[in-house]
């Protein structure tokens, strides 16, 4: 059943742009979507299972996005002393990795930073570190443009070794990627989290006391926790730009933080289906509501549902259905005793 | 015997308050020792010294020869010197099962190069197996085998502790670390209990138990030693420590639960 459920889900987003027809409007509204689910997925990686609050994880997501595009088209600028760097455009594939490695790389530089200290400093260093960056795609306008915004940035061309290549450049064909991609980071996630890796975060979150006296390093699991989330976030990121083909400073919004942790939150933290389920509701809601009500309303819709989910399934859609689905299931046998959360220590 | 644990002249100082003035002991290899004195002693602070949760202000604690002071909690458990904690000893929103298999980190390590690696081109199957394997024995070992799908937060306080210990145990450790592992145990759940700590004695396991039920201490201890305002004023076997009055005088002098625990402490010793 828990297997089947991802499958089936995968299957009818495969299948559902041939169910809707090709209105760009809607596949557009996916895509982006799906990019979202993307970015939350990778948050959930550290808010749901290390229980680590990133407030800034729309950095990892516009270097990735800015890496990616600037490898893709050149750039020429002035170091200081008289030195200059001058790169000469690379296909979008290599850019993406970059964007990748890049998120990662930064994912690393804030994991020693802040994992040394815990608690409260990880969410001010990742809410300072966000705003510097986005300082610097602002200012630095000789290699970002910033806020001319970078442009024509090229589509990805994806190349199979005696098969041919293929430009990614119509709305379907990005939506098979993004679709592509988030079902590899799935995979991942998932792989990571039912291995002993994933074991050791799950220790650190429940009980970090108990988990550094069975051996587990802290520093070092919560490090490369944030290293895999950030470069799925790069990932994320450098979809976007080549996507949208343009991007300027305003996609280091922390508003679109908040976005992904509301998917996760309302989704499930620390499931791997919740950021897909809330990814999807969330990111598809603004565009079921825009024929219907003004955008000052939609907001507040917006807000409605997420208080009305969390109302009535505080720990989030997928724990709350599961519940839901054992209650069902042993209604006839033996009655559930829930265990207390709150068991006294 | 040469001490399997030396603590050396240590002292813990919050500020201007004192919690460990002066304390030293050695624990010899395979010997079963506690920890003991009025509430706000010091125990747990030693513990939480000698596992690498605190700096001493002053002195150094060694195990098997090596220094600790400075060295992280996980360093501390990867050289063999494992503990319990009085209250929080589960992983709670785990079952019982995946608790051990948290525990196992370190037989983890041992099993592949890159696990990391290994986990996402799944690859590490056979360790996962192995582990698994083992994960059921320490269960069986510590009586759990028929609680290992049941969520840790859920059980009994008694079983918690059971859970604790075999965390503990899967770090296949040289010494143990006992942290009042009895208190909210009735009577035959203690005894239970002090099997089990004789039995991991046997695995060649050197015990040191902080504890404040006092029959226990006094039926399972090779040597107590007592500590009162961060100082230690007594050690010695059982029947040396039950009439010794700096420790009568400890337990005396404080409240009326600390008069009965002295007095619990003395029965034994009239049967």
């Amino acid at each position: 059943m828990s297997r089947l459920l991802p499958i089936a889900l995968l299957a009818g987003l495969v299948v559902l742009p041939l169910a809707l027809g090709s209105s760009p409007y809607v596949l557009n509204a996916l895509i982006t979507t799906g990019i979202l689910t993307i970015g939350a997925m990778s948050l959930n990686l550290l808010l749901g299972f290390t229980g680590q609050l990133s407030l800034g994880h729309i950095a990892f997501f516009g270097i990735g996005a800015y890496v990616s595009a600037l490898t893709s088209l050149g750039f020429d600028v002035e170091i200081g002393f008289g030195y200059r760097i001058v790169h000469e455009p690379w296909p979008a594939a290599i850019g993406v990795l970059l964007g990748i490695l890049a998120a990662g790389a930064c994912g690393y530089l804030i994991g020693r930073l802040s994992f040394r200290v815990r608690g409260a400093y990880f969410v001010i260093v990742t809410v300072s570190f966000a705003e510097v960056v986005r300082l610097v795609a602002l200012n630095w306008v000789e290699l970002t443009q910033g806020p001319l915004a970078l442009t024509n940035i090229p589509a990805v061309t994806l190349g199979i070794p005696g098969l041919g290549t293929w430009t990614l450049r119509t709305k379907l064909q990005n939506y098979y990627l993004v679709l592509g991609t988030g079902t590899l980071c799935y995979l991942i996630i998932a792989r990571l989290v039912g291995s002993r890796f994933g074991r050791a975060m799950r220790g650190l979150k429940e009980n970090e006391s108990l988990a550094l006296s069975v051996g587990i390093n802290a520093a070092r699991t919560l490090t490369i926790a944030t290293v895999i989330s950030a470069a799925m976030a790069g990932a994320a990121g450098s979809l976007y730009a080549h996507y949208l083909r343009i991007i300027d400073p305003d996609i280091f919004q922390f508003a679109t933080t908040v976005t992904m942790v509301i998917m996760v939150v309302a989704g499930g933290k620390g499931t791997l289906l919740g950021p897909v389920v809330g990814g999807l509701i969330f990111g598809l809601l603004p565009v079921a509501l825009r024929p219907v009500m003004a955008p000052e309303a939609q907001w507040m819709v917006y807000g409605i549902v997420l208080i009305a989910i969390l109302f009535v399934m505080p720990k989030g859609i997928v724990p709350g259905v599961s519940v839901l689905l054992a209650r069902l299931r042993s209604t006839r046998s033996v009655p559930v005793l829930e265990a207390s959360p709150a068991v006294p220590r | 015997m040469s001490p399997i644990l030396s603590v050396e002249h240590v002292g813990v100082r919050f500020g201007g308050l004192v919690a460990i003035a002066d304390l030293h002991f050695d624990v010899r290899e395979g010997e079963i020792v506690s920890l003991i004195g009025p509430n706000g002693a010091g125990k747990t602070t030693a513990f939480n010294v000698m596992t690498g949760f605190l700096k001493p202000s002053q002195g150094e604690v060694r195990f098997r020869g090596t220094g600790l002071t400075g060295l992280p909690s996980h360093e501390i458990t990867r050289l063999g010197l494992a503990r319990t904690f009085q209250r929080t000893s589960v992983f709670p929103d785990d079952t019982v099962f995946d608790n051990v298999m948290i525990g196992l980190h370190r037989k983890g390590a041992q099993a592949s190069r890159a696990p990391l690696f290994d986990a996402l081109i799944g690859r590490a199957g056979a360790a996962e197996r192995r582990l698994r394997a083992r994960a059921e024995e320490l269960l069986d070992w510590v009586g759990l085998s028929e609680r290992s799908q049941e969520k840790a937060g859920a059980l009994a306080y008694g079983e918690q502790r059971l859970v604790g210990v075999a965390l503990a145990l899967a770090t296949e450790p040289a010494m143990l670390l006992l942290d009042e592992p009895v208190s909210g145990m009735n009577a035959s759940e203690t005894q239970v209990f002090v099997r089990l700590i004789r039995q991991i004695r046997e695995r060649g396991v050197t015990i040191l138990l902080v504890e404040h039920d006092m029959p226990m201490v006094m039926e399972v201890s090779d040597r107590i030693v007592v500590l009162n305002y961060g100082r230690l004023i007594a050690e010695g076997p059982p029947a040396g420590i039950r009439s010794d009055p700096a420790v009568i005088e400890a337990y005396l002098g404080q409240g009326s639960a600390a008069r009965r625990a002295a007095a619990e402490a003395q029965e034994p010793a009239d049967a």
